[in-house]
């Protein structure tokens, strides 16, 4: 889990007491959420034809994978669906001792004249989407790239918007927004926390 | 007005060879008093005015007969960017040297009568410390012929130790010739004891370290088998022979063994081999690459013991500078040698004495009277302080400690693996002939 | 980890860390821009002062597809060539800004003696010094293995020939016991060190004995010319009772796979048969060296010059 960050030293001197983390986004409003983009998805592309799904590791993988699985339900076809690693593209990497890289996995077809759906859990600073995109231009020429993120956070850094949204969530900058899976962390759930307490 | 030549020392207070407590008088050369407040009545009594006398503090220091090194390389001639005569005496002098013997690899090799008497004759130029130049065994040291072993006896030099120390004399035959023809003015063959067929290449002691490290191994059995090969061959013919840095467990063994059924044979040390194992090597800094290698703990522990009961007669320090781009660089390509004239006695202290080994008069022993008995210069160096002897002594401070600091070293080279090492006791005086040349730490000259 | 000089210094989760990483660089031969951007700006100096085509080679197509700047400096220095040439190397290579340096070295220890110096800040990686080691060899040989056989947690590896005089060995024995293999070296006696007790390994004298219970064997290199030393008495004996022919093959499990680190003496320590079979990876083993060579690079000098790899921080991504 991410290590606590350190506290403002400003709110500090304050005793106000410490909102405890809260759910913002339950299992069932996840898969509405993934249902809604699914279909957002197939309207905007007009079909599953031209779509690949690259998830951005770590929950955007399966993200991608749940998208994936609803859009075969829908279109009685599957789409072609992968990973994409960004960690050798971020602009800090050389802030940080050297980062484990993720797996990356192309499908088969390869993404030449595709349209690539980007899927991450949190768009937060668009800095990752940055990364995402100079990745995708070193391995083909898509014909167009989308964007698909279960939670929007804002803060923007850089002119990075997305193309579907599962929940908009107006942050402030000392809270952490954190999202749960059950392929990785047991139960879903889309948790906001005081980066000054407990997260959960 | 010029200053004074010193002639006449009184040294109070100090413990004579670690035992009684007793001042001494220095006066021409020759030690004339040992007793007590030598200061009050003593002087009148040998004709001394107290304005005459340096008088040197010896409380709580320990007074031993002037050391004697059979085993140092001064580089001159042909090395002087390693060393000289005079800066290597000086570091000797430092050590509480007063006489040391020079070896003979030099450049050109000490091999002739000429360049004997050149070492000899800057040793008494410098006037730090006597200089016994060895001379060579064989010409060029290369082992096949016999070097003018005659000629150096007789020149002023007077050589009476003889060594290819560097090169082993490998050839049977020929060690048994040299024992044999030493025997016409009773010198003595120190043999640098290592079989070159088996330490081709070798860097380091041959064990399990080496082949981890991947460095070329230099086998104890090299060393061992020349040792017990010369100690019957000089049974065999009745000469003199003695063991160069002799370094493992199964040479102090073949060497007591050979003793005990009265085999003639004498045998040194070195002070890194009484303190320094092979694991340093595993750093790969070449400060500790030496021939003979720091071998196991097992064998430091054998040459301590063998050192204690006499087996190993003397310590010797084989002294070997050499300049700082031979030592820094990758190990292979390092020069074998560390310098040891200054921490000799420090050295030895830390592993013998403060480890309740060995007393100071048995120190005394190996690193004075038997060095000197070896090497033939008893007549003024190797003799116990009493009165009448040469005034050739040392005065230690057993208490004090020092960190060694290489670019402090009054050798040319720094090349010392005691480097950042704390070790106990500190020369203060040493006194050659009755003249100081180390006074309160320093160089007096 | 800042420097790799010994297989011995990595962790069993440092050596998985640099099989993971390699396993994603390999699927980079597979894309029609072969290029990464980690390394970008990063200088890299391949010092060689032994001859080897084949390792600088690979060490800079890693550097390249990584995007970092490549200089190579070959140096044919003999034993006798003194210090000076290192260490004014190492000097002017500092001056020029390099960030990491990949050293071949004749002598035992030089890389050592680089990364402790003082005279390098960068990072240094041992591409073989003297007989002692050759770490980045091992990781490739360990991430070939694993391709084939899995996790090497108990597997059986046999490595035969010049053990005495392999940095390849001595690296290989280290990194496969760490990561869990049995590690048993066949050889002549004269071609083992004399003491072998800290080593993680079983030794045996037997080949035929060792074949049946092995899952990989690596032939090592042997030269013709230790005959002349007695290492052993000519090359026709040495390859009678340590070649690996095809005879000798057959008694190999049926999924057992054979390694060479290069370059091989065909008739030798392998026959040609065997070197060309279906059973060796030893072609394999190059193009993997290329993925290892990266995954070390990238992971020693993508980040900042921290001692500690990130292994398994998953900081807070702002995405």
């Amino acid at each position: 889990m991410s290590p606590a960050l350190v506290p403002d030293p400003a709110a500090e001197s304050v005793s106000v007491p410490q909102a405890a983390p809260r759910t913002v986004l339950d299992a069932s409003d996840i898969s509405r959420a993934l249902t809604r983009i699914a279909h957002e998805i197939l309207e905007r592309n007009r079909g599953a034809d031209p779509i690949v799904l690259l998830g951005i590791p770590t929950r955007g993988v399966g993200l991608a994978t749940r998208i994936s699985e609803r859009i075969a339900a829908v279109e009685g076809q599957s789409v072609p669906t992968g990973s994409l690693d960004v960690t050798m593209y971020r602009d800090d990497i050389r802030m940080k001792p050297a980062r484990a890289l993720e797996h990356t996995d192309i499908p088969v077809g390869g993404i030449d004249g595709k349209v690539v759906v980007l899927v991450d859990d949190v768009l937060f600073s668009g800095r990752t989407i940055r990364a995402a995109l100079d990745a995708i231009g070193d391995i083909g020429r898509p014909k167009a790239v989308q964007l698909a993120v279960l939670v929007d956070r804002g803060h923007r850094e850089l002119p990075i918007r997305a193309d579907y949204v599962g929940k908009n969530l107006p942050t402030s900058l000392v809270e952490r927004v954190t999202v749960h899976l059950t392929e990785y962390d047991g139960s879903d759930a889309v948790v906001i926390a005081d980066k000054t307490g407990v997260s959960a | 007005m010029s200053p004074r030549p010193i002639n006449t020392v009184l040294i109070t207070g100090a413990s004579i060879v670690g035992g009684e407590v007793a001042d001494l008088l220095i006066d021409n050369g020759q030690i004339v008093a040992i007793g007590n407040d030598l200061g009050q009545n003593g002087l009148a009594q040998h004709g001394l005015a107290k304005e005459e006398v340096e008088v040197v503090e010896g409380k709580g220091l320990v007074a031993l007969p002037g050391l004697v090194d059979l085993h140092t390389h001064l580089r001159e001639p042909g090395r002087e960017d390693a060393e000289t005569v005079l800066t290597g005496t000086r570091a000797a002098a430092l050590g509480g040297f007063t006489a040391v013997h020079a070896m003979a690899n030099t450049d050109p090799v000490a091999d002739t009568a000429g360049v004997v008497e050149q070492v000899w004759r800057l040793g008494r130029e410098a006037g730090y410390c006597d200089v016994f130049p060895i001379g060579a065994v064989t010409v060029g040291l290369k082992g096949t012929q016999l070097a003018e072993l005659g000629a150096m006896a007789d020149s002023a030099a007077r050589v009476r130790v003889f060594s290819d120390d560097g090169m082993c004399v490998w050839d049977a035959a020929l060690m048994r010739r040299a024992l044999e023809y030493v025997k016409a003015f009773g010198g003595v063959v120190a043999q640098h004891a290592q079989e070159p067929r088996l330490t081709q290449g070798a860097q380091m002691n041959e064990g399990a370290l080496s082949g981890v490290l991947g460095l070329t191994g230099w086998p104890s059995v090299a060393e061992e088998s020349i040792i017990a090969r010369d100690i019957l061959l000089n049974a065999h013919v009745g000469s003199k022979l003695h063991i160069c840095h002799l370094s493992t467990k199964g040479s102090v063994a073949i060497v007591r063994a050979a003793k005990e059924r009265g085999l003639d044979v004498t045998a040194e040390v070195t002070p890194h081999h009484l303190l320094l194992t092979e694991d340093l090597a595993a750093s790969y800094n070449p400060v500790y690459k030496v021939n003979p290698p720091l071998r196991t703990r097992e064998d430091v522990e054998a040459v301590r013991e063998g050192l204690a009961d006499g087996t190993i007669d003397i310590v010797a320090t084989d002294h070997a500078p050499h300049p700082v781009e031979d030592k820094d660089c990758e190990w292979s390509a390092a020069a074998f040698g560390m310098t040891g004239l200054e921490t000799a006695l420090s050295v030895v202290q830390h592993a013998m004495i403060d480890t309740k080994v060995m007393t100071w008069a048995e120190v005394a022993d190996r690193m004075s009277y038997r060095p000197a008995a070896i090497g033939q210069v008893t007549a003024d160096h190797g003799q116990p302080l009493v009165v009448g002897a040469p005034a050739n002594l040392t005065l230690v401070d057993p208490a004090s400690q020092r960190t060694v600091v290489p670019g402090e070293s009054a050798s040319l080279s720094r090349n010392t693996p005691f480097d950042g090492m704390t070790l106990p006791g500190r020369v203060v005086a040493t006194f050659l002939r009755g003249t100081p040349t180390v006074l309160d730490g320093k160089l007096a000259r | 980890m800042r420097h790799l000089l010994s297989a011995g210094d990595v962790s069993r989760d440092e050596a998985n860390l640099i099989l993971d990483t390699a396993e994603e660089m390999r699927s980079l031969a597979d894309r029609p821009i072969k290029k990464l951007p980690a390394l970008r700006g990063r200088t890299v100096v391949n010092l060689f002062f032994e001859d080897s085509t084949r390792t600088r080679i690979s060490f800079e197509a890693a550097a390249k597809r990584l995007s970092a700047d490549v200089i190579n400096f070959s140096a044919k220095g003999s034993s006798v060539s003194k210090g000076e040439s290192l260490k004014d190397t190492a000097l002017t290579l500092q001056a020029m800004g390099a960030d990491g340096v990949v050293c071949r070295h004749g002598s035992s220890g030089a890389p050592h003696l680089l990364a402790n110096s003082g005279w390098l800040n960068g990072s240094v990686i041992n591409a073989g010094d003297g007989t002692h080691e050759h770490p980045t060899q091992a990781l490739l040989d360990a991430f070939t293995m694993r391709r084939h056989l899995g996790s090497l947690d108990g597997r059986r590896i046999t490595i035969v020939g010049d053990v005495l005089h392999s940095r390849v060995a001595r690296s290989n024995v280290l990194l496969l016991s760490t990561l869990g293999a049995e590690v048993t070296v066949v050889a002549p006696p004269t071609l083992l060190p004399v003491d072998m007790t800290a080593w993680p390994c079983a030794t045996s004298y037997d080949l035929d004995a060792a074949l049946p219970k092995s899952d990989a064997v690596m032939m090592l290199r042997v030269q013709r010319e230790r005959m002349n030393d007695a290492f052993f008495p000519s090359a026709r004996e040495y390859t009678r009772r340590y070649g690996l022919d095809v005879h000798r093959m057959a008694q190999l499990p049926d999924e057992a796979i054979v390694l060479h680190p290069g370059p091989m003496n065909r008739g030798m320590e392998i026959s040609a048969e065997v070197a060309d079979s279906t059973r060796s990876v030893i072609v394999e083993q190059v193009t993997n060296g290329v993925a290892i060579r990266m995954a070390v690079l990238y992971l020693l000098l993508s980040g900042s010059p921290d001692t500690s790899t990130d292994a398994t921080t998953t900081e807070e991504t702002t995405a």
